[in-house]
């Protein structure tokens, strides 16, 4: 079972890693989407795969008697999906302002490369943002 | 006592809660905020003091013992690391009362730099990878918010770059976390240190180590993963380019050095040889590209990687005197770099841009900035006496005396071009007379303000006195090191005394 596993996370981060690289920002967030998922698998494979019982000791025993699934790593993995979430919510945000602004999301677009725009202050020697 | 460990983190996420309530007041939000760093500051410092007294403070959050809760550690390294991140905090705060724009004030701008605080400073604090990722994760999220704050189109295109690749360190960061733990079943730093020892094949840990360097690397600009700096930070105004420059990129610098002492030694050969050849490029090409730029924020950027390279010389070296080097080299490097962003704002308030083109004669009409300037410019290319050429010394001596006697010619040659870069913003910006092209010269008769003139020249005395006093600096740095590369009191200190 984890042999299976770890070839299918291999596969997404594959394709996680095509679509990132493939130049239009649009596809760069279904690549993220994708390779955080990959990792998610990843700490929940590494956590083991047992699902024969809950890890609960018995009564009037130290240990567990089989083993079980650990459950730190998919305490963990919730938390990484949760800030995953919000990334992708700013980035998507992101990219749709950027969208708006420039008109594109292509990478090898001019129109995405500004160097600076800095207004000028209002006035030189003035004290800025005065409050 | 302990609980001494949790202000530094708490005091600015409550402070940050606290200005969101009365962000529309422009004025009270400020003070609310420089409370708050006040704060801030006074907790870090009674930190240092503590832990100079006590050498570790480990805070088992909710009494759980080591290797199971998350437990905050001080060391020498991070209590100093959180000082100075209180100084640049309270000094940006300051700065800000002239320089942020009350637009910015309402959308949050004073409460997400508090929450960058609180995040850096709990990553400095923090003994467990885990939390050392979500801590990253928190000051990532308030960084965004921060960069794309004006919503100039400049802003987004550097943004889509400094957002889009740090989600892959990211990514790297948490695999890398879930194979260690899969490896040795505990993220606590300090059982780490025992844990990785007895894996049975090195391999993976190495595997690992490299993918967490990686995403560390992209943190803090390495070679060749720098690209989005120079994009994204000249685009803020100059009271956040010098928060992002004080901070950000320095909890990349200080992870790296906390993962490769503590955890990361045993195939020091390998690891710690990429490190030195990624250093070298580094410096090298921070320098170079800053020669080419005729914008202060910008020449200020390239220079943040140039630098970031000799304090991971410092660490790929691995001695006592490198180490050491290497943290006094953050400490001297945020200070100085952090007052020439600051400074490069003043020069646009008078003079009204950032282009060295379109400014001059300053010298003439502001002779406080053109100090500010020359003590942190000087200090940051490495003249004596100033801190940067104590620095500089010690992680040059290093590499001498570890035979690596081509990076002490590169280190030496980058202080050189360091040394032109500034020159060439003293010429351009404080000499020149002010160009004719360019609309009203600056007018000696207009004050600058006393909020933004006061923190730069406080920055420029901490960098002059840290040059002079520079002997007590340099024993603590080597206790630092001491602690960082003989990690077997850390490791008694978090593992031992649980409660």
């Amino acid at each position: 079972m984890e042999g299976v596993l770890a070839v299918l996370i291999g596969l997404i981060f594959a394709a996680a890693v095509y679509l990132m690289l493939s130049g239009v920002l649009m596809r760069f967030v279904f690549g993220f989407a994708l390779a955080g998922n990959a990792v998610n698998l990843l700490i929940f494979t590494a956590g083991r795969l047992e699902h024969d019982g809950p890890p609960l000791i018995p009564a009037a025993q130290t240990a567990l008697s089989a083993p079980a699934a650990n459950a730190l790593p998919q305490a963990l993995i919730l938390t990484a999906i949760v800030i995953g979430f919000a990334l992708l919510t700013f980035l998507l945000a992101l990219l749709y302002r950027t969208y708006a602004e420039t008109g594109t999301l292509d990478t090898d677009d001019d129109r995405l490369i500004r160097e600076d725009d800095d207004p000028a202050p209002a006035a030189p020697s003035s004290e800025g943002g005065s409050v | 006592m302990n609980l001494l460990l949790v202000w530094p983190i708490l005091a600015p996420m409550l402070t940050a809660a606290i200005i969101v309530l009365s962000r529309s007041d422009v004025l009270r939000a400020h003070w609310i905020a420089l409370a708050g760093a006040a704060v801030h500051l006074a907790a870090a410092g009674a930190l240092l003091a503590a832990v100079i007294d006590r050498q570790f403070i480990v805070l088992w959050v909710g009494n759980w013992p080591a290797p199971f809760g998350i437990s905050l550690v001080a060391d020498y390294f991070s209590a100093v690391m959180v000082l100075i991140t209180a100084v640049i905090h309270s000094a940006v705060t300051v700065y800000a009362r002239r320089d942020i724009d009350p637009v910015l004030v309402r959308s949050g701008c004073y409460s997400f730099m508090q929450i960058v605080t609180a995040a850096v400073s709990g990553a400095f604090l923090t003994g467990d990878l885990f939390n050392l990722y979500v801590w990253f994760e928190v000051m990532l999220m308030a960084s965004f918010g921060l960069l794309v704050m004006e919503r100039r189109v400049s802003q987004l295109s550097g943004a889509v770059k400094y957002v889009t690749i740090n989600l892959v360190a990211t990514l790297l960061f948490l695999a890398a976390v879930g194979l260690i733990y899969g490896l040795t079943g505990s993220l606590n730093m300090a059982d780490l240190h025992v844990k990785i020892a007895q894996v049975e094949n090195p391999a993976l840990v190495t595997a690992a180590a490299m993918l967490l360097m990686v995403a560390f690397g992209i943190k803090s600009a390495l070679f060749p993963l720098f690209f989005w700096l120079p994009a994204a930070y000249p685009t803020l105004p100059a009271t956040l380019a010098a928060f992002f420059s004080g901070l950000l990129s320095k909890v990349g610098v200080y992870a790296l050095i906390r993962m490769f002492t503590l955890v990361f030694t045993a195939d020091a050969g390998f690891t710690h040889t990429i490190l030195l050849v990624v250093a070298g490029f580094t410096m090298l090409f921070g320098v170079v590209s800053a020669a080419a730029q005729m914008e202060m924020r910008r020449i200020l950027s390239f220079h943040i990687i140039s630098q970031i390279g000799y304090m991971v010389l410092g660490l790929a070296l691995l001695t006592p005197a490198a180490v050491a080097g290497a943290i006094i080299y953050l400490l001297h490097n945020i200070l100085a770099k952090a007052n020439l962003f600051l400074v490069s704002g003043l020069v646009r308030h008078t003079a009204g841009s950032f282009h060295l083109e379109k400014v001059g004669g300053l010298y003439k009409t502001h002779g406080l900035i053109a100090l500010g300037f020359l003590v942190s410019a000087l200090a940051l290319a490495g003249m004596p006496p100033l801190s940067g050429f104590w620095a500089k010394l010690l992680v040059i001596r290093a590499s001498l005396e570890s035979a690596h006697y081509a990076m002490a010619v590169l280190a030496a040659a980058v202080g050189l071009l360091t040394l032109f870069s500034m020159i060439k913003i003293w010429g351009e910006v404080f000499w020149k007379p002010f160009p004719s092209d360019s609309g009203q010269p600056p007018d000696a008769g207009t004050p600058v303000s006393a909020w933004m003139l006061t923190p730069v020249l406080t920055l420029a005395g901490i960098t002059l006195l840290l040059g002079i006093f520079m002997d007590p600096v340099i024993r603590f740095a080597e206790t630092a090191a001491w602690q960082l590369l003989d990690p077997r009191y850390y490791v008694a200190a978090v593992l031992g005394g649980a409660p």
